[in-house]
């Protein structure tokens, strides 16, 4: 099988999320980054499948030159090799993301061959716009189904599992296919120190894609006032518990 | 000119979310004729629904298809109307669905969409404010589209009535190919159990990684089980495998909405904080009297959940004991 | 919210475990009403405490950081929070190798023990998961272990909150600090004011911070340990306890590694310096771990990865075993390595408690509340007295350039001598262009650049043949030259001029100025107009607190002149003595004077030659000093010495050094006047004459008596650690200082060896000898002595040893090598009866 991983590079944020001074962005000189939790999970399933049915995975991320750390975490848990769309600090809206995979993906595929599998995240945790994976699988023509968090290989066809309240709902598509995954797809491994080595010496093919101009313009960013309660202290240690037991009572929980 | 609202049906009718996206345009472009697209449902049924919430006109879309979740088909439907309306703009509620099919919407259309709108003005170019960050962070952006594309976060308005009459019905049975006709659910498996699932809990009870081990969570299962609840957990837990991804609570887990939420030794990071913004009340139970959840908490216990936890399930027991006697 | 007092007796700000201790032990001696503070949350307030490794090798080559530690891992194990696991510095190198039998005889000299070094093959055997083909043996202390720092902490706390002397307030920032005419007067947080006299910064990397909001400096750099954390390890996964097998030291890489529950720890000290500044560290609502866990750095640690691979396979090799956890941990690093303690000289009432490791904390803890409540610690702090930086090592640059030399030798194999490369040339004496030309060859002392011996003497050599021990041994011969004791010996034969322009001196001016002085000094200074003296300052248990010399200039006039490296200290204590009244004013004239010194048999035919004032024996006696006329310059002579030989300190103003040089060195060159090193002035010379030096022999650790220094008769008027001292003269002394020489230098290889200092002196049979309180003899100087033919050591030995003739060893690089007490007090071994200074 040949697998494409695409992922994205987001800051680690803590307690409190501070902005640039032009509110363009978060202010990430204390944060570290990471892979957006959904696609660790696509990098997780990528690595596994190819562990099972053998063959070869690729990552691919869109981002400035730092984003190679993902790259390289990605190859340290297994990938084989990366992609890498360097671009500017500034921020790309789907549209234009999406387009600049897309032919990245062709030329990859047209010289390497195709891919069985295409794995993205659902949505990104920092942009959350939900639409990168989708309009890939449509310009390439792909069956694409999302949310997943469950993907079983059976010969050509992928069986997909969506969770939903009360339960799974099952898609079966055939290869290849583009599919988005979400946490808890899986529970993606810790790279090993071996792994770490040898992805320092996988390969990263790059290419600088032009950005389009943004048709969902980005002005800045806001952070929402947060509704701050004063939090009513029922006591401390195990000597609290009868004025929870009476809080229970009131909410009517305790029937 | 007129807007569309792709609406998700739901066993009763039509979801929450739809609904907030109907009022959401209404208050975008007041005074414009609202239109709604359903997908396989019962038209005589949910056309007062829709009407009663200011829809003019109910577009259902026929086909075997839509008999279940097929999201291409849905936006194939979205698309073959909007190519028969004048439209400013095609909406659907913030759901997993609604982002979805609006996303395929602007695949097909290769147009712009802006997710998880919390409010908008009218353009052009038209004026967005939306969520970022699971709710931590909002965006102010311009959408440069003619029909613009876009979903509400859920919540961000209330769903509201007319008291119109039924919408009027138009049906109609869009073109699709097999292509279209892949992506749809083939079965559907059932949760095992029949427990209470996080989601819905009226209480839940979660603990991060002051739990110290899966085994650490033996107090926090006891009380939710007391309560009837669910039993939840913070991204650190999952990711050290002591409880299921099911239990995480947060922007990349489970959104609750519980009538009580029992935050054990979690800290209030924005990733969870995030997935807990739906409960109505929140009691934390932390040894640091200035972690940042006391400031999102409704009530606080001052000490460790080791102590705390099984005091309370011993109190909740022996208050029963004592009404069951008296009764 | 917590509530605070709107008064304390001192306010501690920072909960780690510094802090914690600090007012713990303020408590413990007795002061009521102490605030706690901390920004952060309790009981892990998000400093360096938080992500410490909490382990802790007890053997430092420094006595004073060894003393620290052994009484925090006493005070640890009090609390229950240490256990131990042994320790292993493992040598990859022959050089290691080498280095740690020299960490075992600061093991002796220090006394921890048990210690020993292991095979390679000893080493797997306790800790299996070793590749031994990789080391060449290891240094092993059985007391190693690991400490809950943070339990600790909050076991100190809980302690003295419930004993009702100590108030916690976490989450508690201060956001001002009040000072008053130079004192203490308040500071201002965010849950309120407290007014109090005493504030003590235990801010770890935020330390520079606070001072600075006082107008006080604490001149230590936030800098990253890079550590990861690797797991699940199957041969760990039946591990019940934290730490079960030995911590390992892989000191020739800069690392170490760690089993801490299932998992491997690996920390490393091997990577680029990365400092930060005290302001760019987030606040803990921005910091994703904790504000000094930053992010890894990938890069930076990818050399270790290879290392730790290299060194435990089985594990680190595993492609199951995880990386978990990996931080960018923030610690704090000082210019010279060692830690920041005690009273501020700009803020009095401001103490300081940072650039403290986990290891040493409560110890720390302990010895600065001493210094706070007592006016001492039970260990001598000189070393990581805040007091001791020059205004220059205050700066950013020179801390950061430091640090950053520093970082990498933090398992580094330090040469007693070693010279820093960073930031030098920032103090020039007059005289350096003279010494360039001399090829003088520059060691730094409180920044300034000072010839330690001069090569174009490389001539003197022939001269003196075999007089000169040349050392044969690499190690020995570091940082030293032959040419050295060629010096020495045209000195003792002719004359040399030194540069002693590093010396700090503090005019005493004012009707209050005797008192003043009096009160500090053990000596009388209620001397004629023109006299020198030599005098010990004591703390107040009769302990050395400083040595230097005082000429009175006037009635109401004296000059104190004191060494560099420990002038900033003594100018303090000064100061601290100043009368209330302001009767009496302290300035600073170290940068208004040179000094240019002048010893040796021919000193007077020079000086003569030049001035046509009388400085003929009796004309200008010994240990006093006037002003004379030296060609054009009107230069304050000094006659005293402390190289044993005639001659004089010259004092000018700076500006007019190079002339006085020039008129010395062309009068002198007739006479055979050589240019002479520090080499010469602070090793050679004064070991022949039994001479001590503060910091060295002299430590408040020991006294006047042992020291074998006190006057006579003891004067009536009142000074500090009379009434001590008074009684020290009564007791028998527990040691006494003692001169002893080298019998026998050859080693095992045939090699001769050459100790250089701090080695510990041993029976012959090898036993360690401790005196009736508890203290090792070691070796506080050693030094050639090339006019008496031998290698000369110091060391205070008990009373039974201390006997002329007696037969010890010393050990050195593993090997035990013979000596005699040759002087058993402070007779000189040189010159017994003095008549070279008294010509």
């Amino acid at each position: 099988m040949r697998i494409l991983v695409a992922v994205k590079r987001v800051p680690m944020t803590g307690g409190t999320i501070v902005l640039t001074p032009d509110a363009r962005a978060i202010a990430t000189q204390h944060l570290g980054f990471t892979i957006s939790p959904h696609e660790e999970c696509a990098v997780e399933e990528a690595v596994r499948l190819v562990e099972r049915e053998g063959g070869e995975s690729v990552v691919l991320t869109l981002g400035p030159p730092e984003a190679e750390e993902q790259l390289r975490d990605a190859m340290a848990v297994g990938i084989d090799r990366a992609i890498h769309l360097v671009t500017d600090e500034e921020e790309w809206d789907g549209q234009a993301t999406a387009g600049a995979i897309v032919e990245a993906v062709r030329a990859e595929e047209a010289s390497s061959g195709p891919f069985d599998l295409l794995l993205f995240g659902n949505e990104s945790a920092d942009a959350g716009g939900y639409q990168v994976g989708v309009r890939v699988a449509h310009a390439l023509g792909l069956p694409c189904v999302t949310g997943l968090k469950g993907i079983e290989v059976r010969g050509r066809l992928v069986r997909c599992e969506q969770e939903v309240p009360g339960g799974r709902d099952v898609f079966e598509v055939p290869l290849p296919a583009l599919l988005t995954v979400k946490e808890g797809l899986n529970l993606p491994r810790y790279p090993s120190v071996p792994g770490r080595m040898r992805a320092r010496q996988r390969p990263i093919a790059r290419h600088e894609p032009q950005r389009p101009p943004a048709r969902l313009e980005k002005l800045r960013f806001v952070v929402p006032e947060g509704e701050r309660k004063e939090a009513e202290i029922l006591g401390r240690g195990p000597e609290a518990a009868p004025k929870v037991v009476e809080l229970l009572d009131q909410l009517g929980l305790l029937r | 000119m007129s807007v569309l609202v792709l609406c998700e049906r739901r066993s009763d009718g039509i979801d929450e979310p739809s609904l907030q996206a109907l009022a959401f345009a209404r208050a975008l472009y007041p005074g414009t004729s609202v239109h709604a697209l359903a997908c396989g449902v019962a038209a005589d049924e949910v056309a007062p629904l829709l009407g009663a919430y200011g829809v003019e006109t109910l577009h259902v879309a026929e086909h075997e298809v839509f008999d279940t979740y097929a999201p291409h088909a849905v936006a194939r439907a979205a698309v073959e109307l909007a190519g028969r309306l004048r439209l400013h703009a095609l909406l659907a509620g913030g759901s997993e669905q609604g982002n979805e099919v609006v996303a395929r919407v602007g695949a097909l259309l290769d147009l712009p969409f802006a997710a998880n709108c919390v409010a908008a003005e009218a353009g052009p170019p038209l004026r967005v404010t939306r969520v970022r960050w699971g709710g931590s962070l909002l965006e102010e952006a311009l959408l440069h589209a003619e029909l613009a594309l876009l979903t509400v976060a859920p919540h961000a308005v209330a769903a509201q009535e007319t008291n119109d009459g039924p919408a009027a019905v138009e049906r109609f049975a869009p073109a699709l190919d097999d292509a279209d006709l892949l992506v749809r659910v083939r079965e559907r498996a059932r949760a095992a159990g029949g427990g209470v699932t996080l989601a819905d809990a009226k209480v839940v009870v979660s603990a991060g990684r002051g739990a110290g081990s899966a085994e650490g969570f033996a107090p926090v299962e006891e009380l939710a089980a007391l309560l009837g609840g669910a039993v939840g957990c913070s991204r650190a837990v999952t990711m050290a495998g002591w409880r299921p991804h099911t239990d995480q609570v947060g922007q990349t887990g489970t959104k609750i909405a519980p009538e009580l939420y029992i935050a054990c030794g979690i800290s209030g990071a924005t990733q969870h904080m995030a997935g807990c913004k739906g409960a109505k009340r929140i009691l934390a139970i932390n040894t640091d009297p200035d972690a940042p959840i006391l400031e999102s908490a409704d009530y606080a216990v001052i000490g460790d959940l080791h102590d705390v936890v099984p005091a309370i399930a011993a109190a909740i027991r022996a208050a029963r004991n004592e009404k069951a006697g008296a009764e | 919210m917590s509530s605070l007092p709107p008064r304390a007796r001192a306010v501690v700000i920072g909960a780690g475990i510094v802090g914690s201790s600090v007012a713990y032990h303020l408590c413990r001696l007795g002061w009521d009403g102490v605030v706690l503070l901390d920004k952060g949350p309790l009981p892990n307030p998000g400093g360096s405490t938080g992500h410490a490794s909490n382990f802790i090798f007890p053997v430092d080559h420094s006595k004073e950081m060894t003393q620290l530690t052994l009484d925090s891992v006493r005070q640890y194990e009090e609390l229950g929070v240490f256990t131990r696991s042994g320790g292993i510095e493992v040598a990859r190198t022959e050089e290691r190798m080498q280095e740690l039998t020299r960490r075992i005889a600061s093991a002796k000299a220090w006394g921890v023990e048990p210690v020993s070094l292991l095979s390679p093959a000893e080493v797997k055997e306790l800790v299996p998961y070793l590749d031994e083909r990789v080391i060449l043996g290891g240094f092993f202390t059985p007391g190693v272990g690991v400490v809950d720092s943070l339990q600790a902490g909050t076991l100190m706390r809980e302690r003295m909150v419930a004993a009702g002397g100590l108030v916690v307030s976490p989450r508690t920032e201060v956001v001002g600090i009040e000072v008053e005419r130079g004192r203490i007067r308040a500071v201002r947080t965010t849950a309120g004011d407290v007014e109090t006299p005493v504030l003590v910064v235990a801010c770890g990397v935020w330390s520079p911070r606070l001072a600075r909001m006082a107008g006080a400096s604490i001149p230590l750099t936030p800098a990253v340990h890079q550590m990861i954390d690797i797991g699940p390890v199957p041969r760990f996964e039946r591990c019940t306890r934290a730490i079960e097998f030995p911590i390992v030291r892989d000191m020739d890489r800069n690392m170490y590694e760690r089993q801490d529950g299932t998992s491997l720890e690996i920390g490393s000290y091997a990577h680029r310096p990365i400092l930060h500044d005290p302001d760019e560290i987030p606040s803990l609502e921005e910091a994703a771990l904790s504000p000094t866990e930053l992010p890894f750095t990938q890069e930076d640690f990818a050399p270790q990865l290879e290392d730790a691979l290299e060194l435990m396979p089985e594990i680190v090799g595993d492609e199951s075993v995880g990386i978990k956890y990996a931080i960018n941990g923030l610690l704090s690093l000082t210019p010279d390595g060692m830690p920041i303690l005690g009273e501020t000289p700009e803020v009095r009432g401001l103490w300081s408690a940072a650039a403290v490791w986990v290891k040493e904390g409560p110890g720390v803890g302990r010895a600065v509340a001493e210094w706070m409540v007592e006016g001492e610690s039970e260990i001598d702090l000189h070393s990581s007295d805040v007091s001791r930086f020059h205004e220059h090592q205050k700066t950013r640059s020179h801390v950061k350039a430091r640090a950053a030399e520093g970082f990498n030798k933090t398992y580094g194999i330090v040469h007693p001598f070693e010279q820093w490369s960073s930031n030098r040339e920032v103090r020039l004496s007059p005289f350096y262009e003279r010494e360039r030309e001399l090829g003088a060859v520059f060691f730094e002392a409180a920044g300034w650049e000072r010839p330690q011996w001069y090569e174009s003497n490389a001539s003197l050599l022939e001269e003196y043949g075999d007089r000169v021990t040349r050392r044969e041994a690499e190690w020995d011969a570091r940082w030293w030259s032959p040419i050295i004791n060629a010096e020495h010996l045209a000195m003792r034969d002719r004359a040399a001029i030194f540069d002693l322009s590093a010396f700090a001196i503090f005019d005493v001016t004012g009707p209050g100025a005797l008192d003043t002085l009096q009160q500090v000094s053990l000596r009388q200074m209620d001397v004629p107009l023109g006299r020198v003296v030599y005098t010990p300052w004591l703390t107040p248990s009769g302990g050395f607190r400083s040595d230097l010399t005082i000429m009175r200039l006037g009635d109401e006039h004296f000059r104190v002149v004191t060494g560099g490296a420990h002038g900033m200290a003594d100018r303090k204590w000064l100061s601290d003595h100043l009368p209330e009244n302001g009767s009496a004013q302290l300035a600073d004239l170290t940068s208004a004077w040179c000094t240019l010194g002048l010893w040796g048999p021919r000193a007077r035919d020079i000086l003569a030659s030049l001035t046509s004032d009388d400085v003929s024996h009796e004309g200008f006696p010994f240990a006093t000093c006037r002003t004379i006329e030296v060609g054009p310059l009107r230069v304050l002579a000094s006659r005293i010495s402390y190289v044993g030989d005639l001659g004089w300190e010259l004092y000018v103003p700076i500006e007019q050094g190079a002339r006085l040089w020039d008129l010395v060195w062309e009068a002198g060159r007739p006479h055979g006047l050589v240019a002479a090193g520090i080499g010469v002035y602070g090793t050679t010379g004064r070991l022949e004459k039994c001479y001590r030096a503060y910091g060295a022999e002299l430590e408040s650790e020991y006294t006047v008596v042992e020291a074998g220094m006190a006057p006579p008769r003891v004067k009536d008027e009142d000074f500090v650690g009379k009434e001590a001292h008074l009684r020290h003269r009564e007791e028998e002394p527990a040691a006494i200082l003692c001169t002893l020489t080298v019998d026998d230098h050859a080693s095992a290889s045939g090699v001769r060896r050459y100790p250089l200092g701090r080695e510990p002196i041993l029976t012959r049979a090898g036993e360690p000898i401790v005196d009736a309180k508890g203290r090792r003899s070691y070796v506080t100087s050693a030094g050639a002595g090339p006019s008496v033919g031998k290698h000369i050591l110091m060391a205070y030995l008990p009373p039974e040893q201390a006997v002329v003739g007696q037969e010890l060893a010393v050990e050195y690089f593993g090997e035990r090598y013979p000596v005699t007490v040759a002087v058993a007090g402070s007779t000189p071994l040189f010159d017994p009866e003095n008549s070279r200074i008294r010509a």
